[in-house]
């Protein structure tokens, strides 16, 4: 079990392979269909500082206001990856990105941008909700609430032991490629094709 | 309990715990998978948020997907008090964070911030001669959602003809295309036959069947069994990570075709299989 810290470093991310368990700790941006359109097609600089050197999270909370005003996750795992295709290699290298949270991995346009520019795709277990929450210790702040809602909003949030498993690393390493590989040889074969 | 409050009640428990069969199924697919590997340590994880889910009442899973709702009902009685009751039930399942805000307006892209909008919820209502009422909620996931698949046969990629063993061949092929996308292990709900849309419906109503139900009729049962084993050889995995559990389950019903239709329709739900009953008899609510 590995255990990272943002901000991490290049050379810090680079030396993580696929198949790595690590517990992640510090800053996570949360970001899904509408926040990545708007970082390729704006790049607007508030998520700047807060994604730099840090993860972005594919997730879209179930959160929850108290009295004090205060935001808190109450249910957070991953959302699927793949929508985020066209957009992930740009947002990474644009932003300065270390890492990205995600389910069901992604293509090749993100295993090239992970290369390029230095960062890995963490898979989280999709379905564990309330597991993650409990890892999210404070939500720092949250951008574009009104205008996205709440599951496509930037929530800026404070992890601990966040627990991910390297599924895509910065050298080009894939368990989605390779499970996807074997399983279509493995269905032909069923199929007798 | 008024209507409403017990529809709330009904929503908190779907969202919240897991029926006894599907855990039992992760338990399971848990104890079969080798020590150390991912796939052991995915159960585990899984395992655990469930626990902590029931525990702190909290949803086990932040897509708690779109409310899809089918109601059986009495002779005499009005589908508008059902109707009303499941959406002062949604939003106020939404205030109370038992359910995240899912409904999304396609044309403004606004979040109606509650659950509610344009069949949302959706009902299927059915009006029956029992003197009982039955309302079944279907939480359905929007990851799983997306891997879902509709073939017509004969399908030439594959060379799936019109029979069942082409219907074999195209639950196979979509359950490789899903990959881990739709939080595997998967339960697999498959319609035969009907025109585009019933096909859909005919395979998503196999949810509310437990895990281990085997179809009444040997051919279709023979085939959920086949299904079963030639699905959870491809080797995909608990998301998609590689293991021995591919799907949870599969389930198979048939309907009558048009002669030129042959429709086979594969819907996926993700392991958050998040289903449950209630009924209504003399006054007296029960849940299963």
């Amino acid at each position: 079990m590995i255990k990272l810290k943002t901000p991490i470093s290049e050379q810090e991310i680079r030396k993580l392979k696929v198949g790595d368990t690590v517990l992640l700790s510090g800053t996570v941006v949360t970001g899904r269909d509408e926040a990545h359109k708007l970082m390729v097609e704006q790049k607007p600089d508030f998520i700047r500082e807060a994604l730099k050197e840090a993860v972005i999270y594919h997730c879209g909370p179930v959160v929850k206001k108290l009295d004090s005003g205060k935001w808190i996750f109450v249910s957070a795992g991953p959302t699927t990856s793949s929508r985020e295709e066209p957009f992930q290699a740009d947002v990474i290298c644009e932003y300065n990105v270390r890492g990205v949270i995600g389910k069901g991995g992604m293509g090749d346009k993100t295993a090239e941008g992970l290369k390029r520019c230095g960062a890995v795709y963490f898979h989280a277990v999709g379905g564990a909700g309330t597991l993650i929450a409990n890892s999210v210790k404070e939500v720092k702040t949250v951008y574009k609430l009104e205008e996205f809602g709440t599951p496509e909003a930037f929530w800026v949030i404070e992890v601990e032991d966040f627990p991910v498993v390297v599924t895509m690393d910065a050298n080009g390493g894939s368990i989605h490629k390779e499970v996807k590989e074997k399983s279509e040889k493995i269905a032909n074969e069923l199929m007798g094709i | 309990m008024e209507l409403k409050e017990s529809i709330l009640e009904l929503i908190r428990k779907a969202a919240t715990d897991l029926s006894p069969d599907v855990e039992k199924a992760l338990n399971e697919a848990y104890k079969n998978e080798g020590e150390g590997t991912p796939a052991k340590n995915v159960f585990g994880t899984i395992l655990e948020n469930v626990r902590m889910a029931r525990e702190q009442g909290t949803p086990m899973c932040q897509d708690t997907g779109s409310l899809v709702f089918y109601i059986d009902f009495p002779v005499g009685d009005s589908e508008a008090k059902y109707r009303e009751a499941a959406q002062w039930a949604a939003k106020e399942g939404t205030a109370r964070q038992y359910l995240r805000p899912n409904a999304v307006d396609p044309v403004t892209a606004k979040n109606s911030g509650n659950n509610v909008g344009v069949n949302a919820p959706y009902f299927h209502f059915h009006q029956w001669d029992k003197d009982e009422v039955r309302i079944r909620l279907m939480l359905k996931g929007g990851g799983s959602e997306n891997v879902g698949a509709q073939y017509k046969l004969p399908h030439p990629p594959i060379k799936a003809g019109r029979d069942l063993k082409g219907v074999r061949k195209v639950v196979i092929d979509a359950v490789v295309k899903a990959q881990g996308q739709g939080c595997s292990p998967g339960i697999i709900g498959v319609g035969i036959g009907g025109v585009r849309d019933l096909s859909y419906a005919l395979s998503k109503e196999q949810f509310f069947r437990k895990i281990g139900e085997r179809h009444p009729m040997k051919e279709l049962a023979d085939l959920e069994t086949q299904l079963m084993e030639d699905l959870n050889k491809l080797d995909i995995g608990p998301m998609g990570f590689g293991g021995k559990s591919t799907v949870l389950d599969v389930f198979v019903d048939s309907q009558a075709r048009h002669p030129a239709c042959f429709i086979v329709s594969v819907s996926y739900t993700c392991w958050a299989f998040r289903r449950k009953t209630m009924t209504i008899k003399n006054g007296e609510v029960n849940y299963d």
